[in-house]
């Protein structure tokens, strides 16, 4: 056999270094020169972090307790769920990682509002043109299948490490699922119904506010649901890039064979997933009291 | 109350496929729809509609599934963009409308109502009957007023804070009219709305829809698959068969005259002692003309049972005025009654 058919035929070695080094040049100069400018462009983004952080870390105990049980209330209406979100939080504290888990939830409530604002308008721009579907499918493939490490250098190379670029690996992780399900929230409702909305002269705007957002309300809520929880598996990876939170003890634990620092912290991130989890679920249930045939 | 709008749709075509416009001739040139479906890969949707509405009468048009009538009604306020043709209601041609114009258009001049009920799940039956007017910009709590009132008068008082999916169809039929009357428009498009109901619930809501055109006199068309619902309801009725209105005409013309075999396919069933009115099969006047008196509107049945309670072999017509304008003796009367012309 020929040697060729065994050896893929590659690009010349040294082609294939220079290439690499004028793109590495290149971003590093763009790095430079631009930098400075980008950094302040996400400057409010991490004014926003530090206050929520703040903001966490400085509410007393007990009130934090209470605002998590009424939002559990209000969400689900239920003693149970409400009481279990109340007992699994204090649990997480009483094991002596409530500083952390205040610093992780600040930074999840922060991305999960970025991802929200960011995500629906999106959602809703791809559901009303096949076009921007077609070009942000491949963009949310990539977002979800790249590994965070590789975007990661980049981000970091322009932000440096810290929380807004944190931020941003795990907004770009956590904001696939809240667009997908508000583009398919708005295209999935019922057609004829829209037919209607038309036929009695809705505007755009009319249609828009009036009957697909509320139709694809359900699904949209599943989205944010979705984004939560992806946005808490990013936790121990943002820790990586200097987040602070439940993600650097897991962190330590790694590198350090802690076995039982390493649980507590997983643990806590599951427990606080479970709480969003179950509280964004049984909102997103109430909402659809329409569909149930019985009174109300 | 808005005045009652006529409705004038002329050479109205409807081609559907990449390139309609392309095929528009040759359907013109008697192109059927199998051959432009096999030769050209579009479809035929409706071949040189002319309809003439009157303001204030119920259009029905009758037609069987795929016969083109759910796509008339929806050129009627543009749903459906025609491929060429008018559609002229108070003065404007729709089917050139700016989107704007056509929007007013579709708040102000007409309302519809669907074969599904297409309501708004997550509204309650009052926010659904208000919807139209919502659009409008008027206030909510004017709107609601509104509102209140047309969903009593299709009996769901009491109903209002009700979802949708808690209503029978029937019910949710009832709040799809009162949602499209609420708006006051002159025109009501109907399309297969009684179609999806039962058929008691259906003569039900023929009977709300008839009661109700007195008071509101609407210009209505009416679209069915029922022959029976058509005779009921309609003033006029125009046939329609793979895109082309077939025969058009009042009910009585249609079952005494039908234009081909298509249409007596329809008619043969038909009750004609209760449809056909003495005046369509009267003869003139002659001397000995005598027997009970009826108006004109009067059915063959029951003027062939007045014959026979006053032993009568003829009656006399009369008309509006009370004068005597024909006699219909009880041999023609039958004869019509049991299929002869």
């Amino acid at each position: 056999m020929p040697d060729w058919i065994n050896s893929f035929p590659q690009m010349n070695e040294e082609t294939l270094r220079n290439l690499k080094r004028v793109i590495d040049d290149g971003f590093r100069e763009f790095t430079r020169s631009y930098g400075t400018m980008i950094e302040g462009i996400f400057d409010p983004l991490r004014q926003m972090l530090i206050h929520a952080e703040r903001l966490m870390l400085g509410m007393p105990w007990p009130l934090t307790l209470l605002i998590l049980g009424v939002l559990a209330w209000l969400g689900s209406r239920s003693v149970r769920l409400t009481a279990a979100s109340v007992l699994t939080l204090a649990a997480i504290g009483y094991f002596g990682m409530w500083d952390d888990t205040m610093r992780t939830v600040a930074m999840i409530l922060v991305c999960t509002l970025v991802a929200i604002a960011v995500g629906i308008p999106l959602g809703i721009l791809m559901a009303r043109s096949d076009r921007v579907q077609s070009w942000l499918n491949p963009m949310l493939d990539v977002m979800q299948t790249m590994p965070s490490f590789v975007y990661l250098i980049p981000v970091v190379m322009l932000l440096g490490i810290g929380r807004v670029a944190g931020m941003i690996a795990v907004v770009v992780y956590a904001l696939p699922p809240i667009v997908r399900l508000t583009n398919l929230g708005v295209r999935e409702v019922d057609p004829e119904v829209i037919e209607a909305a038309d036929a009695f002269g809705s505007s755009a705007w009319q249609k828009l506010w009036n009957v697909q957002m509320p139709l694809a309300l359900p699904t949209i809520m599943a989205g944010i649901n979705q984004t939560i929880m992806m946005a808490l598996a990013m936790v121990v990876i943002a820790s990586m890039i200097g987040v602070q939170g439940l993600g650097q003890p897991v962190l330590r634990a790694i590198s350090n064979q802690y076995f039982t620092l390493g649980m507590f912290n997983g643990f806590a991130i599951v427990g606080i997933a479970i709480i969003f989890d179950r509280i964004s679920q049984a909102f997103g249930r109430r909402l659809q009291k329409h569909r149930g045939g019985h009174d109300v | 109350m808005s005045e009652p709008l006529a409705i004038e749709i002329r050479n109205l075509y409807k081609i559907f496929g990449a390139r309609p416009r392309a095929h528009v001739d040759a359907v013109r040139q008697g192109m059927t729809k199998a051959q432009l479906n096999e030769r050209h890969r579009h479809v035929l949707g409706l071949r040189d509609i002319n309809l003439s509405v009157a303001p204030g009468s119920i259009q029905v048009v009758m037609g069987l599934s795929g016969s083109g009538k759910s796509t008339l009604i929806r050129h009627i306020n543009r749903l459906i963009e025609p491929t060429v043709g008018e559609i002229v209601i108070d003065g404007r041609d729709v089917v050139t409308m700016t989107p704007a114009e056509l929007r007013r258009f579709r708040r102000l001049q007409t309302a519809m109502v669907f074969q599904k009920f297409a309501l708004l799940p997550h509204r309650t039956v009052l926010d659904n009957v208000s919807y139209g007017l919502e659009v409008q910009g008027v206030a909510r709590a004017d709107r609601h007023r509104t509102a209140m009132r047309w969903v009593q008068r299709v009996g769901l008082g009491g109903y209002e804070t009700r979802y949708p999916s808690q209503l029978s169809g029937g019910m949710q039929q009832r709040v799809g009219l009162a949602r499209a009357l609420a708006n006051d428009a002159p025109i009501l498009l109907m399309d297969e709305a009684y179609s999806a109901l039962d058929p008691l619930i259906r003569h039900d809501m023929q009977t709300v829809l008839l009661d109700l055109q007195k008071e509101v006199r609407k210009t209505i068309v009416f679209i069915t698959h029922d022959f029976d619902e058509a005779l009921r309801i309609g003033d006029r009725i125009a046939l329609l068969r793979d895109g082309s209105i077939i025969q058009q005409g009042t009910g009585q013309e249609m079952v005494l005259r039908p234009a081909d075999d298509y249409v007596s396919s329809f008619v043969q069933h038909v009750d004609r002692a209760r449809i056909v009115r003495v005046d369509s099969v009267m003869l003139p006047l002659t001397d000995d003309a005598g027997g009970p008196r009826v108006g004109a509107t009067t059915s063959l049945g029951e003027a062939i049972r007045t014959m026979s309670a006053e032993g009568s072999d003829r009656v006399t017509v009369l008309d509006e005025g009370g004068r005597p304008v024909g006699t219909v003796p009880m041999t023609r009367a039958v004869a019509v009654a049991a299929g002869g012309s």
